[in-house]
């Protein structure tokens, strides 16, 4: 039953995506975030200039462009950690523009980071309790008075747990999270923003730095939240990532989207890849192409060899 | 040399009030760096704050006991709102500066000639300690075990110093064991992070920056009391540095580190000063006299820093673990 409900999500999100043509800022039936004209000027560098992004709900879409592209700077923007000198974007219809970071993560959009940031000299798990929100012992009066949070508390931890078994990490949920390797610090960071219980997740590199045996894992993670009926946005740099497990594509160069698509068929966009390698990179030669090079490269040497001769 | 002098000296010094003031300053410290990670090296300002506060208010003003108490609190809730709202939005280093020089203007205020008729100038205020003394349910005489002992206005300066002491340990005991202290330590190892899980950062470190600061300011009060009498250059700057000091031997994020380091401090301090001079008057030590005890006193304060930062930088209290965990 479980497999079908996979399937099923996933055969879901892509029905959605079925025929939108590849254009940047193509309207989604159901969009949760919707993104228009946001501009990040960095003196007179403009890092961010995105006219109009859509980003379905309960799919899983790629945020991907070359190095330098602006997408964690856009990522900043929308989360409220960088202030966007233009634009405005809408939260499920609510206007986020201005609104400071721990307040978007209030309305259920949660991120994480590129360099991950455990919390190091506090327990795995009282890192996944800070994740719980409207907590009434986080109040300094009622602090004073455990009865009043105790149960709270309690419930808390329970949920914790479950997600800590969940990423495999219950065995640690003692251990200070700056004693956990790479990989683990990232399943942390992923199980903490799930405690905020987020609409939409925000991956910024979910898999940098971690060890190929926790890629697979990771992945699989990433997938359950979409089955869990959660929205997911992650930038990443990892193509066969990419193509695995996201729904949709969306491509960033010199901080504007260029082009979306599909994850089969957008690395073959034109536009893509005169990002990725230059617009006036060589084409691959044809057969008679080569074969006309090759002779007159022949050519230019029997001419050489007779002059000195 | 006369060894009983010198330990009794010390033990008198390590559970008399300075270790008592310097507690309180510590432990407010502990609240602003030990547990969110602020840098204010502005505590001696939160002491001015509470003791000019209370003087002034019954001094100058002739304004009942308990008002002059208020006052100094408010106070120093007032310096905690001044100094966090144009740096607790910027990085830590700010607020460093930013207090360093905020403790220094306080002190210039109340020292300045403009202001003599309120504050007292470089001579300070006294006269506001009749109704504390009024309350001492000590009868006047000496009272101790053996040879140390204390007079009975000192008793009564012990007493409530202590209980301040113990009150403030038991709430850092249990706000820092709560959600509430949670947000705080994780404050403390990434704003960025904590921002990202829905807390208003802000917020929280500037209820850390009041509450230190309160108890800094009950540190004031003591200081002021324990004198029946306050002057402007009792609180320079080497009260933070003393202070932190404290903070450091005993342990920093600890609940009792700051009590038990600012004994200890004290009581050390005291053992090889009078040691010292007992040295130098019974010719035991020959090359310095006994003006120059007090200088060479402070420069081993310092080079005990510098060592305990490098072979025990957690302190008395602290956990090796957690320190490693900062070299990543």
């Amino acid at each position: 039953m479980h497999a079908e409900a996979v399937t099923t999500r996933k055969a879901a999100a892509l029905a959605v995506f079925e025929g939108l043509p590849t254009e940047p800022g193509v309207p989604k039936p159901d969009p949760i975030l919707v993104i228009d004209k946001v501009v990040r000027r960095f003196g007179g560098l403009t890092a961010v200039d995105v006219e109009h992004l859509e980003i379905q709900r309960g799919s899983i879409t790629a945020l991907i462009g070359p190095n330098g592209a602006g997408k964690t700077t856009f990522f900043n923007q929308l989360t409220g950690f960088d202030t966007a000198d233009e634009g405005s974007w809408t939260f499920n219809g609510k206007q986020l523009k201005g609104m400071p970071a721990h307040r978007v993560a209030r309305q259920g959009m949660v991120r994480t980071f590129q360099l991950t940031k455990a919390l190091s000299r506090l327990t795995v798990m009282e890192n996944m309790r800070l994740g719980a929100q409207g907590q009434r012992g986080e109040n300094f009066f009622r602090a004073l008075i455990p009865g009043i949070w105790r149960r709270q508390e309690n419930e808390i931890t329970e949920r914790a747990e479950e997600l800590l078994t969940r990423f495999k990490l219950a065995a640690k949920r003692e251990d200070f999270a700056g004693s956990l390797s790479g990989g683990q610090r990232k399943l942390l960071e992923m199980a903490r923003a799930l405690m905020v219980g987020p609409e939409l997740v925000m991956l910024d590199e979910p898999m940098a730095g971690v060890n190929p045996a926790l890629t697979q894992s990771l992945l699989g993670h990433v997938k359950d939240l979409r089955e869990e009926g959660m929205t997911v946005l992650f930038v990443e740099h990892d193509m066969d990532m990419v193509r695995d497990i996201s729904d949709w594509v969306v491509v960033m160069a010199q901080g504007s989207v260029i082009a979306e698509g599909p994850p089969d068929t957008i690395m073959s966009d034109p536009r893509v890849v005169d990002a990725y390698l230059g617009a006036h990179h060589d084409a691959p030669l044809s057969a008679e192409e080569a074969e006309e090079q090759l002779q007159e490269a022949e050519a230019e040497l029997e001419s050489e060899i007779e002059e000195k001769a | 040399m006369d060894w009983n002098l010198i330990f009794t000296r010390a033990i008198e010094a390590g559970i008399g009030t300075e270790a008592v003031i310097y507690a309180l300053a510590a432990i407010g410290l502990n609240i602003h760096f030990g547990y969110t990670g602020l840098l204010n090296f502005g505590q001696a300002g939160f002491l001015a704050v509470g003791a000019y506060g209370l003087a002034t208010t019954i001094a100058t003003f002739g304004l009942p006991f308990w008002v002059g108490i208020a006052t100094g609190i408010a106070g120093a809730v007032v310096f905690a709102l001044l100094l966090g709202i144009p740096t607790l939005r910027l990085r830590a280093d700010y607020l460093a500066i930013v207090t360093i020089a905020a403790a220094e203007i306080v002190r210039l205020v109340v020292r300045s000639v403009a202001l003599r008729d309120t504050f007292g100038g470089t001579d300070g205020l006294e006269a506001f300690s009749d109704d504390f003394y009024a309350m001492n349910p000590y009868s006047p005489g000496e009272y101790g075990i053996g040879p140390i002992g204390f007079d009975h206005r000192t008793m009564w300066v012990l007493t409530v110093g202590w209980v301040l002491v113990a009150l403030a340990c038991v709430l850092v005991y249990l706000v820092m064991n709560s959600p509430w202290g949670r947000v705080l330590k994780a404050i403390r190892e990434d704003e960025d992070a904590v921002r990202s899980l829905g807390k208003n950062v802000f917020a929280y470190k500037m209820q850390a920056l009041v509450f230190g600061g309160v108890v800094g300011a009950l540190g004031g009060f003591l200081f002021a009391l324990s004198r029946a009498a306050t002057q402007p250059d009792l609180f320079s700057t080497e009260i933070t540095f003393f202070a932190y000091t404290v903070l450091i031997l005993g342990g920093a994020a600890r609940v009792l580190g700051p009590v038990v380091g600012a004994a200890i401090f004290w009581l050390l301090l005291i053992l090889v000063k009078t040691g010292m001079e007992e040295a130098v008057n019974n010719h035991v030590i020959t090359f310095i006299s006994v003006n120059q005890v007090g200088s060479i006193n402070y420069m081993l304060v310092g080079v005990g820093l510098i060592l305990l930062l490098i072979y025990r930088p957690q302190g008395i209290f602290g956990d090796k673990r957690e320190i490693a965990l900062d070299a990543r």
